[in-house]
């Protein structure tokens, strides 16, 4: 077991330099660089810049080095944990990003169980009563969620919430909470407040995830285990529960890979309708002035935490069901 | 048609399309798509007004009621509408609107309006419904500026509706040919492909998308910001695709009949598009239909963030840019009308998806025992 993880660690690592040669090329994209941005800022204040600065200012960040040498430079300091410096917010990356990035882990995870808890009790009840009334609704409410854009999904209910209970809700804290330490009240507050990002980003992943239950749990039933099992007069709840279940349920685990990536860029457009204090409304400020650092700071931080979530995904998949073997 | 008789005598073609007429919701949603396309096609002969021709005399104005009984005469057959009275809140300073009954403006069908060029081709100023100069028609309201949303959401669905069709195209091509080299060729170019492909699959859509489309330069004119953010879209969906085709490749390279035209001599090109590409087109048709609606989702995204297509251009997600925030939907919710477009679209793709999966084998299901 511990020599198939280390060899799936071994495997991420070609996967996240290739990732960050594509998230360089995304920094180094938009024309112009870091020092026009600044000189336009610089110019915006008034100030006079001289030809003499800006060589210096070329010199200091070593435009002027060939791109593989940049590249090089860029991602040495950034295994090292120096994620480049904000010219929007004139401040160190690092300092930016780890709160928003904890927030981000913990709505994808929170939604993630959200469409697990909705999407699996669904899907067991679709395919036990097959082209039933209850089948064709879920199937019906499922297409819903997926044809509704996540952000215009947000949008209604933040005007459910506001017209049916009077509460704003946007946010992940009410305004004089947002800054106070961590407490039991905070937390509270803070649980008022997710079930809305939780809602709308859970949707859309649950109505794909209903129809695999479904269709995985049908092909069990039909099995001849479960006909001699029923045959045999055990009780309906405990025969579809005790294996078919079981068995239709792996596929969920193995699945987290290309969730995760879902749920991240749903997390995103969301969170800039709702204002989250996540990563989402950072990241599209930083594309929006350009602030490329930043921007390829977070979009390698979140590819990161897919391709982990990926591993984890395989790695709960092999410990889980006995046929897969660790060659 | 399940007697084995009968198969013999009718082409695979009618089998396919007698199955899909059996999914009832499928057909539906065809035709409906097929009924939005040529509205959007024809857009400046359904539309009332050119998208950026103001009303100011109905600046943020409610969709207007149809009406067709009037209090003095009763009920009549010509529809029309009230027009706007205007009152202003003195408290809050919120434009009001209720309908002015002393204004009548009857519809009138195929009959001269506003001015317009068709296709950029040719004058003329007939609609499909307008009203008589005096009035004005807005059935879906108006924006901040007085501009009609109902004549906006067909311009709007023109550009959205194109891009989805555009980006699928250009999605297949990719899909295909890499796809197809991957599976035919295996061995080294295989294994480079399958590796691009996961890394391209675990970076976050959304937010690779965004920074991409935002480092489309700003000087590009909006048609090219357009086709810029197809090549965007396609450049991320192109992977699905590509491996179901791999995957089909693997398996039928070695089928009976493959195998007869290479020892016939066929070449490599040949055999992929005269034996290999027919033998699963259909699949790739129901995949690529199944994927118009993510273009449409991931455009309408992009644009609402403004990150997406550009203000002179109107589209269903730089539309819906004016909806930010819930107070504007409090006060204005029918700004939240081409959203309702997009949801309908992309709920018929769906369906249409569906039903083309179960028909595109025509020999399978009742028949396979």
């Amino acid at each position: 077991m511990s020599g198939f993880i280390l060899r799936r660690l071994l495997a991420m690592i070609p996967t996240l330099l290739i990732i960050s040669v594509i998230v360089f090329i995304l920094i180094q994209l938009p024309p112009g660089d870091i020092i026009s941005a600044t000189l336009a800022s610089l110019q915006q204040q008034g100030m006079e810049v001289s030809t003499e600065q800006i060589a210096a200012l070329r010199a200091q960040y070593n435009l002027d080095d060939p791109m593989v040498v940049q590249y090089l430079r860029w991602i040495t300091h950034f295994v090292q944990g120096d994620l480049g410096y904000s010219i929007k917010y004139q401040q160190p990356v690092n300092t930016l990003i780890w709160d928003r990035l904890g927030y981000t882990v913990l709505i994808a995870v929170a939604s993630l169980l959200f469409t697990w808890a909705l999407a699996i009790p669904i899907g067991i009840y679709s395919a036990v009563r097959q082209y039933g009334f209850g089948d064709y609704f879920f199937t019906v409410v499922g297409l819903l969620g997926l044809a509704i854009p996540n952000f215009m999904l947000a949008l209604i209910l933040m005007y459910c919430g506001y017209s049916w209970f009077g509460v704003s809700v946007g946010g992940l804290f009410s305004p004089e909470l947002a800054e106070a330490p961590w407490s039991s009240a905070k937390f509270m507050d803070l649980l008022k407040h997710i079930w809305i990002p939780m809602i709308v980003i859970g949707t859309a992943g649950t109505a794909s995830i209903m129809r695999v239950m479904r269709a995985n749990l049908l092909d069990e039933l039909s099995k001849p285990y479960v006909v001699t099992a029923r045959a045999k007069g055990v009780r309906p709840l405990k025969l579809i529960m005790k294996y078919p279940v079981r068995i239709a349920i792996n596929p969920f685990i193995s699945t987290i890979g290309w969730l995760l990536p879902t749920l991240i860029s749903g997390e995103a457009i969301v969170s800039i309708v709702l204002n989250l204090p996540t990563t989402g409304p950072l990241l599209l400020q930083a594309l929006l002035s350009q602030d490329m650092y930043l921007a390829g700071s977070f979009i390698m931080l979140l590819s990161i935490l897919t391709v982990l979530g990926m591993l984890l995904s395989d790695i709960l998949l092999a410990a889980l069901d006995p046929r897969i073997r660790y060659e | 048609m399940s007697s084995p008789q009968l198969l013999q005598d009718v082409s695979s073609a009618r089998l396919t399309w007698l199955r899909f007429k059996r999914h009832r919701l499928a057909l539906a949603s065809g035709i409906f798509l097929v009924v939005i396309y040529l509205t959007a096609g024809f857009c400046e002969f359904f539309a009332v007004y050119e998208p950026n021709s103001r009303n100011p005399r109905a600046i943020y104005a409610p969709p207007q009621q149809v009406h067709f009984i009037d209090p003095v005469e009763g009920f009549q057959l010509r529809p029309f509408v009230y027009g706007y009275h205007l009152t202003i809140n003195p408290d809050t300073w919120v434009r009001e609107y209720t309908e002015d009954h002393s204004q009548k403006f009857p519809l009138q069908f195929f009959a001269p309006g506003e001015a317009y060029q068709f296709w950029n081709l040719f004058g003329a100023s007939r609609h499909f419904v307008t009203v008589p100069d005096t009035g004005y028609l807005h059935l879906f309201g108006t924006d901040k500026l007085g501009r009609d949303i109902f004549s906006r959401v067909l311009y709007g669905a023109r550009i959205s509706l194109s891009l989805g069709l555009l980006g699928v195209a250009l999605t297949i091509v990719l899909g295909v040919l890499i796809g197809g080299l991957a599976g035919y060729l295996g061995g080294m170019v295989d294994n480079v492909i399958q590796r691009t492909i996961e890394v391209l699959q675990s970076i976050p859509t959304l937010p690779l998308w965004m920074a991409l489309s935002a480092a489309l330069p700003p000087h590009w004119s909006p048609l090219g910001v357009y086709f810029g953010i197809i090549v965007i879209l396609s450049f991320i969906q192109w992977t699905g695709l590509a491996r179901v085709v791999r995957g089909r490749f693997l398996a039928l390279r070695e089928e009976d009949f493959v195998v007869a035209a290479r020892l016939l001599g066929a070449g490599r090109l040949r055999i992929i598009f005269r034996h290999l590409l027919p033998s699963f087109m259909s699949h790739i048709i129901t995949t690529a239909t199944l994927a118009i609606p993510g273009m449409i989702l991931a455009e309408t995204a992009l644009s609402f963030l403004g990150v997406g297509l550009r203000a002179p251009i109107v589209s269903w997600g730089v539309l819906l840019q004016q909806a930010q925030n819930f107070q504007v939907i409090i006060l204005t919710p029918w700004l939240l009308i081409p959203g309702v477009f997009v949801v309908l679209v992309v709920i018929a793709f769906n369906l249409l998806g569906d039903g083309m999966r179960d028909a595109a084998d025509p020999y399978g299901g009742s028949n396979s025992a």
